[in-house]
């Protein structure tokens, strides 16, 4: 037999132990597929930074018409649950037990005021402990605030006039609903479980069980040995990614303005940097418990906080802003976000590839460096 | 006595065995320590230096020192200005700015006209938090120019202004939010993992055999194991509360009592947890999946990130059997709006019933699966 | 089928035709600040189309031997040649042609035994036309063709080693190297293996190098190499190495004496290398040709009966790496006190009547009967799948029991409670301590565990650290110990609490005849003073050291009696001083043709 037919024998002989390995084994399963569900679950149902029907309580010490115009205008906002209270003591005691998250306080001389110098002002008292819900929640009070100038201006036959009016158009998620832009974004975490956590494990779990001894003793080439990894988990991450992007866009309605083609070929992309991350973690860590955490610190949790995912990557400290520039998820959720919610833009999508692929090529040589088919190396 | 004894023993090696292995050693001690930096760094909220970009066809000095104004606050920086219309999308799409701020040519002369002047803002919404926040930001920079116009033309300002006062975190610092959360998200993922491997490492290195044949009971081995988690989680908490006060400046307000107090049975809760999974759990493998199946919802679902209330009704119920919810609230009552024991009394007591029942059923499920 | 004949052959014939040459090679493992030398200017070369045995204590260097012969170690200094081949220089063209079966030959327990044979032939580039021929062969020779769908996962421990060994010959390398390929394997398995080995070498011309711990195994081999503390100590024909000891091996019985006790006595005796329970005498090696004098042995007591015996090359090994540490074992043993009180003889201690355990349908022991008395020494014999350990579970109370009745020292310790727990000692099958706590971690631990406080915990602390020698590695990780003291540490802590039943299961697998030795000295020493023990074990010369025994198959008893009654059955006129194993083997197979019915 000639050595190319050979290698080829080699190639599928691994390809196929390792996928019947995988379909085997529960533990495979439930990270690719359990995992990426309770996940999009999670963040499709139960996660959302919006804030709707804030309980807010109400004190109105002397109520009239001018009061009850203002309390209407938040009982008509969406983003309100209103429960009025007699006095502000009563409303701060509900407010030391969570059970508002604001206080809207009219004192008695609120219509005096109001009428005689206009010059009346509205008390608010937020909870400011989640800064950012007590930030958006200011921003509704404050939309509510100026519907309401509107209107009374306009019962009482003037118009309104401000110097500016600012008229906002926010791009690409009108209803800036969070969930558009978390749902995509978790297709990253979901890839880089399956392409660095479970291949890193899996590597380990050959050196734990004493199977990786009796491999490399076999004429099979290292390259070989590797290739005939990650191809099965190539495709099972790509599969988790399939469904991923199908929750989103059926399921959870996230828009998919770019084109699927391209989003498939940037998650391939990222899937090989992912299962590169994998690799050489697992050239380091020879048992599992060490593979799983060091997957999970070097590569799961950065992918959650520094690549942008969540928080604002600009708003971190430099020095921070700097470590986020190794992160792979980074550019992933970059061209992720702008494919789901912007479409194709080619200056992202390919600056960030272009990245990626410089990362996969680090990551490859590395791993080329340090496998090799000796056990002391 | 003999009993007494016996579990000390039993709590010393565990302690021992966690401690004398590096690998252990280095899932307690590494991973919170980053965590706590690049959660108490990185997650945060907050917006600084967004960069903007300014599209002025005016050439007025109203629209200047709006403009001025936007170029002075802290959470914008100013990337440049633009000339024509087709730049706002590329700028835009390729995510080179967050927001372009567009001043129509009218803009000077509206206002001198005593018209409403229009100002356009494009904001990016990939990332609709930060959309949000960003057109909050800008929109508190036009009513402070609005007042101030109107004051210094002598014109009436809206007749009733809006008074708007956070309270236990003036400044609304994002971190003051997610540091002392992290007190309790640490905790909790080191105890988990301390116990939900303890039985199946002990099963897979074959020592567990040889616990059963001692005259130890199974209830002395389950408390045995439970006092590590406890203990480790105290240290562990300890040492991040004082990094959240000495290190990142949070105030502590409260009584460290009342914390302690929660914080306990917020460890029992967890280490019965964990002695479940450690029940279920036949190899390392199925504890460390068990325990990460476990505690990724056990987060989310916590408050850690994002408000309880926001989340539908159904998931909201959800969380009352999560016992990291309570404990949230207790943590951030403490840090921030000076709690004490009577207003906590309420997350108290769920936690020691969440206690109560996961360390009864996983000394139920570990003495049925020794059978 | 018998082993054939070795050949001895010159030194001129060994020094062409060689298969695997090593010169001057040395390899020292760096762990932290600790380096350890496995090998030191090793030579050895091994002749083409013979089985060569590579024989040392843990710890010799062995397994790296193998690695290295492999391509998977480098070597700091000297050269290796496979085959001509230059094993540094060309690592992927050597694997190509070599098979390796590391000491835990990596199957893939997820994967059946087909889909394990289909990978290696795969790998090993296995033509499609070539495979059905070769897939029968094998399976027929391992005996795996009935199981070929069954996970690797699900087999017993012998198959699985004939699995592996099927996997590496899948392609038949013309160099066969073996790391210890019968650890815990049952006498039935480890035969077969050896004639699936000794086929190869006949039909394919293959050359086979093998690391055994056991010794008459070292008997099977064409040539043996022994090697200690990463040196050569010699290589030769078995015969090479036994020779010199003609003269200097007996058989004693003395009518007045236990056999224990005599064994005792004159393994203490100067002069005297090695002296082990063989049937119903004590065989002993002396130092030198002259047999020391005995008299003050039996001073009063009559007289002994002294023979000659055939010299083995178990003799050479042990003269050759003991030396006199004899005498200082044998002084340790005089600290084991009288651990228990003696009662009356013949109480039946433990009694076990009608046992049945079954998982689903499947009944992996059926009506086990037997009962031990206390004192004794009993052992369970059986294949490996035999139910033995399973009946050692329900012994100790960590398996329920489906039916019949249990009873240890009047229990039965899966209801009983933590007193009667704690009047036994158990000792797994694998060293199951605390890895990463030190020696005297681990004893504190047991002594707490067993309710031992204050003075009488630190007493017993020091006698275990006294009487089995761990007192220099008392700080030391128990993980790090060798595996002979794992051993030690391991029985101590099953001691701690001066327990009056000991159970011992395979206690002595993997372990070097050396600490072998030892251990037995111990295990003999504290049944004289009146510990019952009941123990199971691989190595059919150990049953030796038993008082009764039953051997089991298939979960059901087949034997029962002391180890001269069986071997009374399998004596004739071929046979006439017929070994435990030759028992065992004649048992089993009886058992295999006849159906089932215990003779």
């Amino acid at each position: 037999m000639n050595e190319r037919a050979a290698s080829r024998m080699r190639l599928v002989g691994m390809i196929r132990k390792e996928s019947l390995q995988i379909l085997r084994d529960p533990s495979s399963i439930a990270i690719a597929f359990v995992m990426p569900v309770v996940l999009l679950l999670l963040f499709g149902y139960g996660v959302s930074l919006d804030a709707r029907h804030v309980p807010l309580a109400v004190v109105v010490e002397q109520p009239d018409t001018n009061t009850a115009s203002l309390i209407g205008s938040f009982q008509h906002s969406a983003y309100f649950n209103l429960k009025s209270f007699d006095s502000i003591h009563a409303a701060q005691q509900a407010f030391d037990l969570r059970e508002v998250f604001g206080i809207v306080w009219l004192r008695n001389d609120f219509s005096e005021q109001l009428l005689s110098r206009g010059n009346a002002s509205i008390g608010v008292i937020v909870n400011g402990v989640n800064a950012n819900q007590a930030r958006i929640t200011q921003g509704y009070i404050q939309g509510v605030w100026q519907v309401w100038l509107g209107h009374y201006a306009r019962s009482r036959g003037m118009e309104l006039t401000l110097p500016v009016a600012l008229a906002p158009r926010i791009w690409f998620n009108a209803a800036v609903s969070s969930r558009d832009f978390l749902v995509p974004g978790l297709i990253a975490l979901i890839m880089t479980l399956i392409g660095a956590l479970l291949t890193s494990m899996v590597v380990a779990r050959e050196w734990e069980r004493g199977t990786m001894e009796a491999l490399m003793v076999t004429p099979i080439r290292i390259g070989e040995l590797v290739i005939g990894k990650l191809v099965p988990y190539f495709v099972l991450g790509m599969g988790g990614m399939l469904l991923s992007v199908a929750t989103a866009v059926w399921l959870f309605e996230v828009p998919l303005r770019g084109s699927f083609w391209l989003l498939s070929a940037a998650s391939a992309l990222f899937m090989l940097v992912a299962l590169g991350m994998g690799l050489v973690i697992s050239v380091v860590a020879k048992n599992q418990f060490v593979a799983g955490q060091i997957a999970i610190v070097v590569t799961f949790l950065p992918a959650f906080i520094l690549s942008g995912f969540i928080f604002q990557i600009s708003s971190m400290p430099a020095a921070i802003q700097l470590i986020t520039h190794i992160i792979p998820a980074r550019y992933y959720v970059a061209i992720l976000q702008t494919l789901f919610l912007a479409g194709d833009i080619w200056p992202i999508v390919l600056s960030n590839c272009a990245v990626l692929a410089l990362m996969l090529f680090v990551l490859l040589a590395v791993a080329r460096r340090k496998l090799h088919k000796r056990l002391d190396a | 006595m003999n009993t007494l004894r016996r579990i000390f023993a039993l709590a010393v090696k565990e302690l021992l065995a966690i401690l004398r292995d590096k690998k252990s050693r280095f899932v307690l001690i590494g991973p919170p320590i980053i965590q706590l930096i690049v959660f108490g760094y990185a997650a945060t909220f907050d917006l600084n230096n967004i960069p903007v970009a300014v599209y002025n066809e005016d050439s007025g000095a109203a629209s200047r020192v709006l403009v001025a104004r936007l170029v002075g606050s802290p959470h914008f920086d100013l990337v440049g200005h633009i000339e024509r219309d087709a730049q706002i999308a590329p700028l835009i799409d390729n995510k080179d700015v967050l927001m372009v701020l567009h001043l129509g040519p009218r803009f000077s002369a509206d206002l001198k006209r005593g018209k409403t002047a229009s100002a356009q803002l494009i904001i990016d919404g990939r990332n609709s938090n930060t959309a949000l926040l960003a057109l909050g930001y800008l929109r508190a920079i036009v009513t402070d120019f609005n007042i101030d116009w109107a004051r210094r033309h002598g014109k009436p300002g809206p007749p009733a202004t809006l008074q708007i006062r956070p309270w236990y975190n003036a400044n609304l610092l994002s971190r003051w939010f997610v540091v002392p959360g992290i007190v309790g998200l640490l905790t909790l993922v080191v105890t988990t993992i301390v116990t939900g491997l303890s039985v199946a490492r002990e099963r897979e290195a074959g020592t567990f055999d040889q616990l059963l044949v001692t005259p130890l009971r199974p209830v002395d081995i389950l408390i045995g194991k439970s006092i590590p988690g406890i203990l480790i989680g105290l240290i562990e908490g300890s040492f991040i509360i004082t990094m959240v006060v000495f290190w990142f400046e949070v105030p502590l307000r409260g009584s460290l009592g009342a914390l302690y107090i929660g914080m306990f049975l917020f460890l029992l809760s967890a280490v019965g947890i964990g002695l479940m999974i450690s029940s279920l759990a036949v190899t390392q493998q199925q504890g460390i999946l068990g325990t990460f199946l476990f505690l990724v919802p056990a987060v989310i679902l916590s408050g850690f990130a994002t408000p309880i209330s926001n989340m539908p009704e159904a998931v909201q119920y959800l969380t009352l059997i999560n016992p990291m919810r309570y404990f949230m609230v207790i943590v951030r009552g403490v840090f921030l709006e000076g709690d004490s024991y009577v207003l906590l009394f309420d997350q108290y007591w769920p936690m020691a019933i969440i206690a109560f029942v996961t360390l009864s059923l996983a000394g139920w499920l570990f003495r049925r699966r020794m059978n | 089928m018998p082993p054939p004949i070795a050949r001895s052959c010159s030194p001129t014939e060994v020094m062409n035709n060689a298969s695997l040459v090593f010169e001057g090679v040395s390899k020292t493992f760096t762990t932290g600040d600790r380096s350890v030398t496995a090998l030191q200017s090793l030579d050895i070369r091994i002749q083409a189309g013979k089985v060569t045995g590579l024989i040392g204590p843990d710890g010799a260097g062995k397994t790296t031997l193998m690695r290295l012969a492999a391509g998977l170690l480098l070597p700091d200094a000297g050269s290796i040649h496979a085959l001509g081949m230059d094993v540094v220089r060309q690592p992927l063209q050597v694997q190509s042609s070599v098979g390796y079966m590391p000491q835990r030959f990596g199957l893939y327990e997820d994967l059946s035994v087909q889909e394990n044979l289909e990978l290696y032939a795969d790998l090993q580039g296995l033509g499609r036309a070539e495979r059905a021929a070769s897939y029968q062969e094998l399976m027929h020779m391992t005996g795996l063709a009935p199981f070929t769908r069954r996970l690797a996962g699900r087999l017993s421990g012998g198959m699985k080693q004939k699995l592996g060994l099927a996997c590496t010959l899948v392609r038949p390398p013309r160099l066969l190297l073996l790391d210890e390929p019968t650890v815990g394997v049952d006498p039935v398995s480890r035969r077969e293996l050896w004639s699936i080995v000794y086929r190869q070498v006949k039909e394919q011309g293959m050359s086979v190098l093998l690391s055994t711990a056991y010794l008459d195994e070292a008997q099977r081999c064409d040539e043996v190499i022994l090697i200690h503390e990463g040196r050569r100590l010699g290589q030769g024909t078995p015969q090479y190495f036994s020779e010199p000891m003609r003269g200097r091996t007996f058989r004693v019985t003395a009518p007045g004496f236990t056999k224990r006790a005599l064994q005792a006595r004159l393994g203490a005796t100067p002069g005297i290398v090695d002296a082990i329970i063989e049937g119903e005498h004590v065989r002993i090696v002396t130092a030198d040709p002259r047999l020391p004098d005995l008299s003050p042995l039996t001073s009063g007591q009559g007289a002994l009966h002294i023979e000659p015996a055939e010299p083995i090359f178990e003799d050479a090994f042990i003269a050759a790496l003991k030396g006199d540490q004899a005498v200082a074992s044998a002084r340790q043993l005089s600290q084991f006190p009288q651990v228990a009180p003696v009662g009356p003889e013949q109480e039946a201690v433990i009694e076990v009547c009608g046992l049945e355990r079954r998982f689903g349908d499947f009944y992996a022991v059926k009506n086990v009967s037997f009962s031990v008395r206390r004192g004794e020494i009993f052992g369970l014999l059986g294949a490996n799948g035999a139910g033995k350990s399973t009946t050692f579970r329900m012994l100790c109370g960590l398996l329920p029991v489906s039916a019949g009745k249990v009873q240890v020292a009047g229990y039965d310790l899966h209801h009983a409670g933590a007193r009667a727990r704690g009047r036994l000692g158990y000792m797994a099958q694998r060293f199951s301590l605390y890895a990463n706590l030190s020696v005297l971690q681990n004893l504190r631990f047991f002594a707490s565990a067993y309710g031992l406080g204050g003075a009488r915990g630190r007493a017993r602390i020091a006698w275990a650290l006294e009487a089995f020698e761990l007192k220099e590695y008392s700080g030391d990780n128990s993980d790090d110990l060798p595996l002979g003291f794992k051993q030690r540490l391991a029985m101590a802590a099953a001691l701690m609490h001066e327990p009056d039943i000991l159970f011992l299961d395979e206690p002595t697998s993997g372990v070097d005849p050396l600490a072998r030795r030892e251990f037995w000295q111990r295990i003999n020493a504290l049944a004289e003073s009146g510990v019952t023990v009941l123990v199971t074990t691989h190595f059919m010369d150990e049953a030796n050291y038993c008082d009764r025994l039953v051997i089991m198959a298939e979960g059901e008893v087949l034997a029962r009696g002391t180890p001269a009654q069986m071997k009374a059955r399998f004596r004739s006129d071929e046979l006439s001083d017929p070994t435990m194993e030759d028992a065992f083997i004649g048992l089993i197979e009886a058992h295999e043709q006849g159906g089932g019915d215990a003779p």
